[in-house]
């Protein structure tokens, strides 16, 4: 099982609901998010391309800070999720600074914190926050080792791409273009 | 000319908009670490060698400094951790993949070994110092058969102590700058520099000054040789390695870099000991002062620069 994410960029419009839903689902501290939404414009004017992307931990097949964490605390958890073991973190930050798509931050209590892909409710057969509620249902959440699922087929069908592949992350988030 | 405009919604402390986990602890500490290093280095070495007469302040009095050094860097390492309280979880887990961990079981071994190894040459060392209760000087007495030992021990946690205050930072392919494998041996000879300035500037022992001023020389060689081989790594490789090297090429880190590390705390330093070593009267102190403060210039220069550094997408 190897839980990924699909996130179509012709259909977000970055309303930054996920963002806001995530940080109410988890109870993120004010300042700190686990999701955000970019933006890129690219061309010459007046031919301009614009991008809108929701982003996100990658939960990295290859992921860099669970090698560099001395701890154990980051790890792969069901279906290739990384996630962090509060009571294991030291906060030594080596993961933050492992983390090419910054996505990483030291919670207020002192631990470092990320993005889960709602594993809590992924385990009560419920979709991610930020899938949940995206109004324009520019995400889809599920196994990728599943051909049969809705995930699988549409990154089969449709033209994606990872962010930094060139970094050997092997990144499990797919951005439809 | 395309053009690219990225805009984030994203503006978490410490990271946004240039990362920032990591202030003075962790420099310090990488300093601490590479001087401590050396020192033990070359106490090692020339007790193997049975120059311990030849080399007094290298082999019998420095190593004193070693557990102070260890003890600040480690204080400042303790300081730097945002969930202190579990530090403790380094030392029931090893992962070998984590530069990290090794730095942490690396210390774990050094630093009892340092205090045991200065105190085998308490007597040597300061002669005059009574240590008043007899089981202790037994005690010592008992250590000096086993220091070849502990002198073999030594020299390998030094070199993979000194290795890793550089690894520690070229492990992490996120930050380009730091993302090079010369960081490594870089920092390596950096801290051996630091212990022979050092001793230059303590030791009384003309021999040693003169010798420990020739070790030094070479080593400041192999730093600039290193750097421009860092330099030259960064610029024939990927787009990002180029923009790490732009930093300190025109970038904001130019002139700290080129003037205060590589002029005041290399080359200069280098000129004077020639000019040392040439019977000109030149003031010791200056030239093992400037090693020093460019060795610590280094770590925190190369600390900010690698975080300054990033891919970008």
């Amino acid at each position: 099982m190897r839980y990924a994410m699909a996130i179509d960029t012709k259909r977000c419009v970055g309303c930054s609901d996920c963002v806001v839903a995530c940080q109410t689902e988890n109870k993120v501290p004010i300042g700190f998010c686990r999701d955000w939404i970019v933006e890129t414009t690219t061309g010459t004017y007046p031919q301009l391309q614009m991008e809108i992307r929701s982003e996100r931990c990658n939960h990295c097949t290859d992921a860099p800070c669970v090698r560099a964490c001395p701890t154990k605390a980051s790890h792969y958890g069901a279906g290739g999720i990384v996630t962090v073991d509060h009571e294991e973190c030291i906060g030594c930050k080596a993961c933050i600074a492992s983390c090419p798509y910054d996505a990483r931050y030291v919670h207020p209590e002192g631990y470092v914190d990320k993005c889960t892909f709602c594993i809590h409710r992924v385990e009560q057969g419920e979709h991610p926050a930020c899938v949940a509620v995206c109004p324009t249902h520019a995400m889809t959440f599920g196994d990728m080792d599943d051909p049969m699922s809705d995930i699988f087929k549409l990154v089969s069908r449709r033209k994606w791409k990872t962010l930094i592949p060139e970094a050997g992350t092997r990144p499990n988030i797919y951005y439809l273009i | 000319m395309v053009e690219e405009l990225i805009t984030s919604g994203r503006l978490t402390p410490e990271v946004d908009p240039i990362l920032h986990i990591w202030g003075w602890e962790i420099p310090l500490y990488l300093f601490l670490g590479g001087f401590a290093a050396g020192i033990l280095f070359f106490s090692a070495l020339f007790t193997l060698q049975n120059k311990e007469n030849r080399y007094p302040m290298a082999v019998k009095i420095l190593p004193f400094a070693v557990p102070v050094l260890l003890a600040i860097g480690l204080g400042a390492l303790f300081l730097d951790l945002s969930h202190k309280f579990y530090f403790w979880q380094l030392y029931t887990n090893i992962r070998w993949e984590s530069p990290m961990s090794w730095g942490a079981w690396t210390l774990l071994l050094v630093t009892p070994l340092s205090i045991v190894w200065a105190a085998s040459w308490l007597e040597e060392a300061f002669p005059k110092f009574d240590l008043r209760y007899n089981w202790l000087k037994e005690i010592l007495s008992d250590l000096k058969p086993y220091r070849k030992h502990m002198a073999w021990a030594l020299i390998i946690l030094a070199v993979i102590l000194g290795m890793y205050t550089g690894i520690l930072l070229s492990a992490f392919n996120a930050r380009p700058f730091w993302n090079s494998a010369i960081m490594g041996p870089l920092f390596l000879t950096s801290g051996l520099s630091t212990a022979a300035a050092s001793v230059t500037l303590l030791t009384r022992n003309h021999e040693e000054r003169s010798d420990f001023t020739k070790i030094d020389l070479l080593l400041i060689a192999i730093e600039l040789f290193f750097i421009i081989h860092m330099f030259m790594g960064f610029l024939a490789s990927t787009q990002v390695h180029v923009q790490a090297a732009e930093l300190f090429l025109g970038g904001r880190f130019t002139v700290p870099f080129w003037v205060w590390v590589v002029g005041i705390g290399l080359t200069i330093p280098a000129i004077l000991e020639i000019l040392e070593l040439r019977k000109h009267h030149v003031p010791i102190f200056v030239s093992a002062v400037l090693v020093i403060a460019g060795s610590v210039m280094l770590r925190f220069i190369v600390v900010e620069a690698g975080q300054a550094s990033r891919w970008l997408y």
